[in-house]
Order: structure tokens, then C-alpha cells, then sequence
């Protein structure tokens, strides 16, 4: 039985991931008086495209058809570091968590190369977007992990969240509060949400991650919508697992609440896309590096505890 | 030992033959290129020994020169710093033989292949001389055979600025050296490293920082960096991979021996050496981004990686000045170990630069442009080592980072002062790897995807046999050591060990090996599920054939190259936002009439350093030279009369 553990939650993961952004898309609805998609439109959406014929361009090689496979299995690989409702994952050692952030790095590079290589002014735009946000984030993100690691003492991503309980949050408020800002920041543009990006847009002088992906089709454009929901499910699996700590004894007990709580934090987006204009491009950058700040005060307040 | 005299003999003809030769056409470039081919295979076969075996050699013979004795050591530190030097230098020959063919006719072939295979053979000393004086001498000859090199196009001004800045730096950096060996050797009875005392104090914070500033111009850390990206683009594309993969690590060999020499080692050092790497590693990573010559960018990028490689060495040393042995071992592990990656993916992305100057005949990223298509297996191998820069798993430049990042994070959890150096380290790598991750996306994306942006893009060819196997065999070296890194531990604590001691080489082998098990899993997990995605793709079309189109730009029908996003457009968000700092010079068209007319516009990335630090430093000390300028009357009596008056001076001094 422990042995199915692992694998169910892994599995878990990899199904559920593409109902998030159906629950965004439900919330965002009602916000706007709409009935909205069904929760399960990009299961449908999926199942089409798989069976579609994709279109390449004349310019583009083996880059662009390689991109969205490498994208996606470098997610798919890190959702094996990614714990599960603080229960440790399959690759559970000391400094997962750069081997995990060095994964979404890789897919962020198969997805800008595969834009580059269409030729298109409009993707290179949006892959020239694309890398200046990482710089940004991805301190934030990395501080923000630091921070974690010092609260629990721990050097592993399931090691840091196993460390963390109802106690913890009793003793660290400010550091954990801090920390789920910073990373819900992150979320909102790593994933391109509101107000970091819109992805409803429809001028694709604005877009960012949807512009760079405007020529896939077929089986490749349903790999980067599944890698994109797989990338929501990670950082959401973070935050929730930070802002509800486990608490009953029972794994089917905690693995609800955690499924529960990652749920909540798609309809915590959904929220902020509706109630939240877009932000100028030229002040994403400050947005991140906003993140970057409430990340570095947390490490702060966790050295001086 | 033999096997790497053997080498050092073989490197001394094969500088000779070509010169020798010259008469006979193809005969000095097939005799520096078997020379220096036999030479890397005869070193490799002594290094490799050493390094799994973690004995030492020494050999000694007497010489005539004072205070000199030739005697050499091959102790895995060694060994470890003459298998990339070996494996780089044997494998740029051959492709240097395919590379220098399309000079034939315009170029004499001897001299630079006898510069080549001198400084192979000038680097051997340097890695295993122990004696001060030896050292010297093949520093020197490093410097001057490099510095032909440099010189190779001496007709292009840009190759004879280079070439001056870069003697510049190498006469002041072996001016310090021997002042720092003149203070270490002060009151010992020879010149060999073996004699000299460990000094104390303020002597040995002096000695430290003489090394630094003696070997840090040639690692090129910042602000010691300004001939690097001078002089590594002007060398042939094999010398510059040799140059930036091997060449630099001798001020990190030199730097290593020294720091190892002086312990114990006061906290300042290492937070010296960590805001030095810092530094090197931001700005490295900032302006390889605002370059716009293909080769500008790698050697940017090489700056980065010495400032990751300092980074570590100063984590290192403020953990070890504060107790915490377990991760100062990690540290060391990983700044050795980028030193081996480094050279590896560099020498493989300075080839494939060469591919492409040789294919399109300029490197200037806005001419080029699907390249990819025109030379598939280069442009691959090319991604291969920029993913490898990129430090993206499962490559190998991943592997050494993440020692340094595991030692960062060891550190957060100790106290006081060691973890806010781990903090600034694990930070700094961070961003520098989302900053080299955006220069290697855009040098990648812009020179070999999309569509040509000039002819002479459109026109490239593909590189011949002689230049794409050294790039395979590199490439498969990158990914093997990234996959395989534990079986790297081995030889890497035997180096760490003899290094920094043998306790920190045991427990840095100790500690990486765990993690590195689970890196390995998790590359090897990657691999596995690229296959199954790509086969399931298969699967998924079911043998039907892809539709072809145009690219979809947003309903604009007639495209062409040059509307297609640049090296300028790509890195403009990022370059404006951190304008103070690399200062571009714009220049934009004003648009006053109705119907505006042709206009160009030119952003040019500046040498910050070299016009707005050394620049005005060197006006101020000519200024200060020519005060004395009364000295010099270019009469050769009184200058007889100079060293005349000198020498009996110091007959005088010394009776």
C-alpha cells in the first residue's frame, strides 16, 4: 500500500493539472455574470487536438517541433521533485529544489527557441519578454525558497514541507505570509495571469507566453497547453502546501485537503484576473522585483527569529 | 611522468617542425596538427593515472639558470587542470586543421601552429612546474605565444588593439607574480615552491593580494577582464577555445596553489574573492547579453563562469575561516569541477562560433540567421553547449553549479556570516543563470534560427569532418559528465584534495555523492520521458504528413528577414533596464517630414570598463611619464651610462 502512495499522487497531479485552469476560467465567468466554458474544456480541447493535424512553417526546424516535447517533459520531470500534501515525492534530496528550478528554466529555453525559430517578429517579441521576466523571477523565486529552507532547516523541497506544521505557522507567521505573497506573485507571472500577462488577450502586440506559441498546432500546441497546466499545478502545489500545513493523521485525509487547498489557490487567480487590470510591460519588472523584496524580508526575519 | 615529458617533447617539435618546414606547402600544418594530436593523447595517458589513482609525481633535473631548477609535479590538482587542457588542445588541432585551411594562400601556417603548440607546451609548465622561476618562464611564454595568436589577422585594427591590451595585461599580471614570488621567497634558500615557509600576517595578506591581482588578469575575472573580450574573438576559433576553456584556469590554478599555500585564511579573503566573483558573474552574464559579435558573447560568458568559479572559492574560504569544513569541501568540489564543464562546453561553443565565421565570414549576430538549417549538426552541437552554459540539466554545467548551490544552502543554515555568503551566492547564481540563460537564448536564436538576415548568412555551409568531430566528441563529453557526474567525485576529491587538503577532498566527495546520484537519476528520468513523449507524438500523428506554411504573422502576407526580431530587439528590454550600467550608445533617425525617408538607426555596446576606468587611468599615468620625460635624450651614450651608473650603484650596495 505505502508503495501505491507515491504513484497515485503522482498521477494525481498529472490528471488533475489541466482542471485549474478550467476553475480560473469558471471563476473569471462569474466575476463577469457569465455561465462560462465548462471546468473541463481544456480536457476537451486536449482530446482534439491530439488528434489534429498540426502546420509547420517553412522557416522553422526541428527546434520548433522539439520545443513543446522538451517543455513538457522537463515539467513532467519536475513534478517527480514536487511533493505531494507535504508527503515526500519520488526525488526527495538535498537541493532538489535547484534541480527543479533549473528544469522550468529548460522548458522556459525550448519554448523561446521554438518562438525564435518561426522567424516571426511577434513570437521574438514575446520571447524577448519572456527571458527579462525570468531574470526577475527567478530570485524571487529562488530567495523565496532559501527562505523556506531556513525555516524548516532543511535542504529538500519535501523535507522543507514536511518541517512545516500548524506550529509553524504559529511561530512564523510573518515569514510564511511573506513567502506566500512572494510566491503567489511569482505564480501569477511565471504562469502568465493577470497582471503580469492576460491570456484572453487578443492583440498579440501585448501577449507574452501565448505570442511565442501562436504557430503551434496540433499535438505540439496540446503538449504546451498541458505543460502550461502542469507548471499552474506546481507552483499552486507550493503555495498550498505552505499556506495549509498537514493536519490529520490520515493520507486520504490530507491528500483531500491539499487537493483541496490547490483548488482554492486556482480560484484565489481566478480572483485576481477579475478584479485586477493588466499591468504596463514596462512595470512587470517592478512587480517581480516586489516579490524579490517580501522574499528577501522573509529570509531576513527568519535569520534575526 | 614520462608520458607528460614525452608530451612536452613532442609540443617542443611540433612548435619547431612547422617553422622548419615552411618551404613545403601543407607540411607545417600536418606537423602542428600530428604534434599536437600525439602530445594531448601521450599528457592525457600520464594525467589520467594521477587522477584515479591520486599519487603524485615529481621529476627534477638540474638547470643552469639561478635560482631555477626544472623540476615538475604531477599531483592530481595538476592532473586535473591537464586533462581539459589536453583534451582541448588535441582536439582544437584537428579542428584548427580544418579551420586554418580556408587561410591557405593568404596565411603563413607555420607560425601560428608553432604559437599553438608552444603554448600547449607553455601551459603544461605552468600546471606542473614547482619551482618559481620555471613557473615564470612558462608563464611568459604562455603570454608571449598566445599573444602571437591574438595577432593571427594583424591586418584587422580591431586584432592589433586586442593584441596591445593584451600585453599590456600579461606584462602587468607577471609583474605581480614576481613580486609575489620575491616576498614568498624572500628568506628561503631556493626557488622551489617546496622551500618556501608559509609567511604570516600582513606578509601573507600581501602575497594574497599580489596573487589575486597577478593571476585575476589572466582568469579575467571583473575588473581585471578588459583584454578578454578584446583578445579571445581576434585568436582563431581553436585558440580561442583553448584560450577561454583552458588558458584562464591558469590564473585559477595559480590562485588555488597560492590560497592553499597560506593557510589558514583569514574571513576577508574569501569575502574578497566572493564579492570579486559576484561581480564577475552579474556583469559577465549583463554585458555578454548587450553583445553583438557571436564570439564577444562566449567570452562574456567565460568571465561569467570564472566569477561562478571565484564565487565558490570565496564561499569556500569564508566557510572554512568560520569552521564549517563540510560545505567549504563542497564549495571547492564545485568550483574544480565548473573549471573542468567550463572548459568543455566553451571549447565546444568557441568551435561552433569558428563553424560559423568560417561558413557566413562574419560572427556580427545581426547578419546572421538561419543558420540551422544551412548547418544542422553544427547548429545542434552549438544548442548542445549552450543549454550546457545555460547550466540546464541534464548537461554538464549543470553539475558544478548545483555543488555550489548545495554548499549556499548548507550555509543558510549556519550561522552568522557564512550564511549570508551562502545567500549572496546561491542568489548571484541565480540570476546570472536566468541572465546567461537570456544571452545564449538570443546569440542562439538569432544567428541560427528563424531566416537569414544577409546573404552571406543564406550562403552558409556546412563545416567539414576535420572541424564537426572535435564538436561531436565535446558534445558527447558534455552530456556524458553531465549524466556520469558521480563518477566524477572520484577524481574530483583526489583533486580537491591535493588542492586545499586532503580532508576537504574526502569530505567533498563524501557530501556531493548522494545528490549527485538523484541529479543523475532525475537527468537520466528526463531523457526517458522525452522518449516516451516523442515517440507518443509519433503516435499521435499516425504517419500523417504535417501541413507546410508560411509563419503566421498576424495576417501581414509579405514578411521578409528583416522584419524578424534582432539581437538589439531581443535584449532591448533588459538592456534599458540596466542602462546605467552598460551605458549603449543610441543613435535614433528623427522623423520631421511627412513622408520619412530612409533612416538607419545603430546601437553600439560599450566597453564600460576599458573607456570609463582604464582609459582615463592610462592618460593619467602618461601624463605622469612624460614629467620624466628629461630622462630620455635617445642617446645611446647615456644610456650606457645609465645601467653603467646603476651597476656599480648596486656593486656599492652589495660590498
Amino acid at each position: 500500500m505505502e508503495i501505491i502512495k507515491p504513484f497515485s499522487q503522482y498521477l494525481a497531479a498529472m490528471l488533475l493539472a489541466p482542471l485549474l485552469p478550467g476553475i480560473i476560467n469558471r471563476v473569471k465567468a462569474f466575476f463577469g455574470g457569465r455561465r462560462g466554458q465548462p471546468a473541463l474544456q481544456l480536457y476537451f480541447d486536449l482530446y482534439k487536438l491530439f488528434r489534429k493535424t498540426p502546420v509547420y512553417s517553412r522557416t522553422a526546424t526541428w527546434v520548433f517541433r522539439a520545443g513543446p516535447v522538451t517543455g513538457v517533459c522537463a515539467l513532467v520531470t519536475a513534478l517527480l521533485v514536487l511533493p505531494f500534501a507535504g508527503r515526500p515525492s519520488f526525488l526527495a534530496f538535498e537541493g532538489d529544489f535547484i534541480f527543479l528550478l533549473y528544469l522550468l528554466g529548460l522548458a522556459r529555453f525550448a519554448t523561446v527557441l521554438a518562438a525564435l525559430d518561426t522567424g516571426s517578429a511577434f513570437e521574438g517579441m514575446g520571447a524577448s519578454r519572456e527571458v527579462q521576466f525570468a531574470v526577475f523571477a527567478e530570485p524571487a523565486f529562488f530567495l523565496g525558497l532559501a527562505a523556506l529552507a531556513r525555516v524548516g532547516g532543511q535542504t529538500s523541497l519535501s523535507g522543507m514541507f514536511a518541517a512545516l506544521t500548524p506550529e509553524t505557522w504559529r511561530v512564523a507567521a510573518p515569514v510564511l505570509a511573506l513567502l506566500t505573497a512572494a510566491f503567489f506573485i511569482v505564480l501569477l507571472a511565471e504562469n502568465s495571469r493577470v497582471p503580469a500577462d492576460d491570456p484572453n488577450t487578443h492583440l498579440e502586440l501585448t501577449m507574452i507566453h501565448e505570442v511565442m506559441v501562436l504557430d503551434h498546432s496540433g499535438p505540439d500546441l496540446a503538449y504546451i497547453l498541458y505543460g502550461a497546466a502542469l507548471k499552474l499545478w506546481l507552483f499552486a502545489a507550493l503555495i498550498a502546501s505552505m499556506v495549509l500545513p498537514r493536519r490529520t493523521g490520515s493520507w486520504a485525509g490530507d491528500s483531500a485537503l491539499f487537493l483541496l487547498a490547490v483548488l482554492g489557490v486556482a480560484v484565489a487567480v481566478g480572483v485576481v484576473e477579475s478584479v485586477l487590470a493588466r499591468l504596463r510591460l514596462t512595470k512587470v519588472p517592478y512587480l517581480l522585483i516586489t516579490a524579490f523584496a517580501f522574499s528577501a524580508l522573509a529570509l531576513i526575519f527568519q535569520v534575526g527569529r | 611522468m614520462s608520458l607528460l615529458l614525452l608530451a612536452l617533447a613532442l609540443l617542443l617539435c611540433g612548435a619547431l617542425l612547422p617553422l622548419c618546414l615552411r618551404g613545403r606547402p601543407g607540411a607545417p600544418a600536418r606537423a602542428g596538427t600530428y604534434a599536437a594530436a600525439a602530445a594531448a593523447l601521450a599528457g592525457l595517458s600520464g594525467a589520467l593515472p594521477v587522477l584515479l589513482s591520486g599519487e603524485p609525481a615529481t621529476v627534477s633535473f638540474p638547470w643552469s639558470v639561478p635560482l631555477g631548477s626544472f623540476s615538475l609535479v604531477l599531483d592530481p590538482l595538476a592532473a586535473f587542470f591537464l586533462v581539459p587542457l589536453f583534451l582541448l588542445t588535441g582536439l582544437g588541432a584537428v579542428y584548427g586543421a580544418g579551420y586554418l585551411k580556408a587561410y591557405e594562400g593568404r596565411k603563413d601556417p607555420a607560425l601560428p601552429w608553432a604559437a599553438f603548440n608552444l603554448l600547449t607546451a607553455a601551459m603544461l609548465l605552468v600546471f606542473t612546474a614547482s619551482n618559481a622561476v620555471l613557473f615564470l618562464l612558462g608563464w611568459e611564454l604562455m603570454a608571449a605565444a598566445s599573444f602571437l595568436l591574438v595577432l593571427f589577422e594583424h591586418e584587422k585594427e580591431q586584432a592589433r588593439k586586442a593584441g596591445f591590451i593584451y600585453l599590456a595585461a600579461g606584462g602587468a599580471g607577471a609583474l605581480l607574480l614576481m613580486a609575489m614570488f620575491a616576498l614568498l621567497g624572500a628568506g628561503a634558500p631556493s626557488m622551489d615552491f617546496s622551500s618556501f615557509s608559509p609567511p604570516a600576517g600582513g606578509t601573507a595578506s600581501a602575497v594574497f593580494l599580489l596573487a589575486l591581482a597577478g593571476f585575476g588578469l589572466k582568469a579575467g575575472f571583473i575588473p581585471l577582464h578588459v583584454w578578454l573580450p578584446e583578445a579571445h574573438p581576434a585568436a582563431p576559433s581553436h585558440v580561442s577555445a583553448v584560450m577561454s576553456g583552458v588558458m584562464i584556469k591558469t590564473g585559477v590554478y595559480g590562485l588555488i596553489r597560492v590560497l592553499a599555500f597560506l593557510r589558514p585564511w583569514p574571513e576577508w579573503w574569501g569575502w574578497l574573492l566572493l564579492g570579486l566573483g559576484l561581480v564577475s558573474c552579474l556583469g559577465g552574464a549583463l554585458f555578454a547579453l548587450a553583445q553583438h559579435e557571436l564570439k564577444r558573447v562566449l567570452a562574456y560568458s567565460s568571465i561569467e563562469n570564472v566569477g561562478i568559479i571565484l564565487l565558490a572559492l570565496g564561499l569556500g574560504v569564508v566557510a572554512a575561516a568560520c569552521g564549517a569544513d563540510r560545505l567549504a569541501s563542497l564549495a571547492f568540489a564545485g568550483a574544480l569541477l565548473h573549471v573542468f564543464n567550463h572548459a568543455l562546453f566553451k571549447g565546444l561553443l568557441f568551435m561552433g562560433a569558428g563553424a560559423v565565421l568560417h561558413a557566413a565570414g562574419t560572427g556580427e549576430l545581426e547578419a546572421l540567421g538561419g543558420l540551422s538549417k544551412r548547418m544542422p549538426a553544427a547548429a545542434a552541437l552549438f544548442l548542445a553547449g549552450s543549454a550546457a552554459a545555460c547550466a540546464l540539466p541534464p548537461l554538464n554545467g549543470f553539475a558544478g553549479e548545483f555543488l555550489v548551490y548545495i554548499g549556499a544552502f548548507r550555509a543558510l543554515n549556519a550561522p552568522g556570516p557564512v550564511a549570508i555568503a551562502g545567500a549572496a551566492a546561491g542568489l548571484t547564481l541565480a540570476t546570472a543563470g536566468a541572465l546567461a540563460a537570456a544571452a545564449f537564448a538570443r546569440a542562439y536564436g538569432v544567428a541560427f534560427l528563424g531566416e537569414p538576415r544577409t546573404e552571406r548568412a543564406a550562403g552558409a555551409h556546412a563545416p567539414g569532418g576535420l572541424m564537426a568531430g572535435p564538436m561531436w566528441i565535446l558534445a558527447v563529453l558534455c552530456l556524458g559528465s553531465g549524466l556520469l557526474a558521480p563518477l566524477l567525485l572520484g577524481p574530483l576529491a583526489f583533486a580537491v584534495g591535493s588542492g586545499f587538503g586532503p580532508y576537504y577532498g574526502f569530505l567533498g566527495g563524501l557530501e556531493a555523492m548522494a545528490p549527485f546520484l538523484y541529479v543523475s537519476a532525475g537527468g537520466f528520468a528526463l531523457l526517458g520521458i522525452v522518449a516516451i513523449a516523442a515517440a507518443k507524438r509519433r503516435a499521435f500523428l499516425g504517419g500523417r504528413e504535417p501541413a507546410v506554411a508560411g509563419t503566421w504573422d498576424c495576417g501581414y502576407a509579405a514578411p521578409s528577414a528583416r522584419m524578424q526580431y534582432g539581437a538589439s530587439s531581443f535584449a532591448q528590454p533588459l538592456t534599458d533596464f540596466f542602462q546605467p550600467l552598460l551605458r549603449k550608445i543610441g543613435r535614433y533617425p528623427v522623423i520631421s517630414e511627412y513622408f520619412p525617408a530612409k533612416a538607419s538607426f545603430s546601437l553600439e555596446a560599450q566597453a564600460v570598463f576599458y573607456n570609463s576606468v582604464y582609459m582615463p587611468a592610462a592618460a593619467r599615468l602618461r601624463d605622469l611619464a612624460f614629467r620624466f620625460s628629461w630622462l630620455q635624450h635617445g642617446r645611446l651614450q647615456i644610456y650606457i651610462l645609465y645601467i653603467v651608473v646603476t651597476l656599480i650603484g648596486l656593486l656599492l650596495w652589495k660590498l
